[in-house]
């Protein structure tokens, strides 16, 4: 009988989500901006903040503070895990040693990512990507090791600091545009040349900052994953 | 391109449904990126790199490696003593 009900149940859940998400495709014209701001922007980011690749400029320069609150949720959620994890992890890392592919490949992989991850962190300005992107590639170069050998020291003391001088340099970078009269978080140091490496102004510094947070951020909390947090 | 974007919504609803049936819990981990590469194509086709990048990275990539080591942590790794993630 409570098989039946939860099935029913299930039914009529979805049905209700399809005509929901019917609705909304119905409503919204495919490929098309439903509001003006976008084209607005697209327009202006350019001329305003030098950075080439204007996803970036709304993420830093025009939604700087969005994205302070961003990291700072992906910091609480990181800690909350963190804190949980390190409570439970008393065991050793266990499990059979990995196979031949995954131990070659993990050691061939590692600098390729890290060129990869620092690459895309650097030019977030400039091309697709940037320091969230980057720093989950950063992540991902340090815990594949992690992954053909569990016992590999991963130091997330190490992490930590890096996530928090990194953290404490989004805003002082924010803070600092306080000093020249302007509002919290304007870009500093002018355009620029657009599409050069230097260019932008502040905004490479803010993206370099996210990146490093991330990657040591979601380092921290694999090395956790793996069981290593137990002995912090 | 319509064709480079129905090809990655088969390969992903083929690779949905691979996570589900298949048997191994690894190749299951697998099914489960190959979901998250298809889409990140998917998402390039449409010209928004940089969710496509952010896809690949996270979804493909950080997330297979987090579901790979909790099968690592609570002993489902193939060929580990206590499990038989890839047997069956």
């Amino acid at each position: 009988m409570k098989g039946y009900g939860r099935a029913v149940a299930a039914t009529i859940f979805l049905i209700g989500l399809g005509t929901l998400l019917a609705a909304l495709f119905a409503a919204l014209p495919f490929g098309q901006a439903p509001m003006q701001v976008g084209q607005a922007t697209a327009v202006v980011a350019l001329p305003e903040t030098g950075a080439t690749n204007i996803v970036s400029a709304i993420l830093l320069a025009y939604r700087g503070l969005d994205t302070l609150g961003e990291v700072t949720i992906l910091f609480v959620a990181a800690t909350a895990a963190g804190m949980v994890l390190s409570g439970a992890g008393r065991g050793e890392a266990q499990g059979a040693p990995a196979g031949f592919i995954l131990r070659v490949a993990s050691g061939l992989l590692f600098p390729f990512l890290l060129a990869l991850g620092a690459f895309i962190v650097v030019h977030g300005h400039l091309t697709p990507g940037g320091g969230f992107q980057g720093g989950a590639i950063l992540a991902a170069a340090f815990f594949i090791p992690l992954l053909a050998n569990p016992a590999s020291p991963l130091n997330h003391t190490v992490a930590m600091v890096i996530e928090g001088v990194s953290g404490a340099a989004f805003i002082a970078i924010g803070a600092a545009a306080l000093f020249g009269g302007e509002a919290f978080l304007t870009p500093l140091f002018g355009t620029g040349t657009p599409g050069e490496l230097f260019s932008a102004g502040s905004l490479p510094l803010l993206y370099l900052a996210v990146g490093l947070k991330v990657g040591s951020e979601l380092a921290g909390l694999m090395a956790r994953v793996a069981g290593e947090g137990g002995r912090a | 391109m319509i064709e480079l974007a129905l090809i990655s919504v088969l390969v992903m609803i083929g690779a949905a449904l691979a996570v589900v049936f298949v048997r191994g819990l690894m190749a299951a981990v697998a099914a489960a990126a190959v979901v998250s590469l298809a889409l990140s194509v998917l998402f390039a086709v449409l010209r928004a790199p940089d969710v496509a990048l952010a896809e690949a990275a996270v979804g493909a990539g950080l997330s297979g490696v987090l579901l790979a080591l909790t099968l690592r942590r609570v002993g489902l790794w193939p060929g580990s003593p206590s499990g038989d993630g890839d047997r069956e």
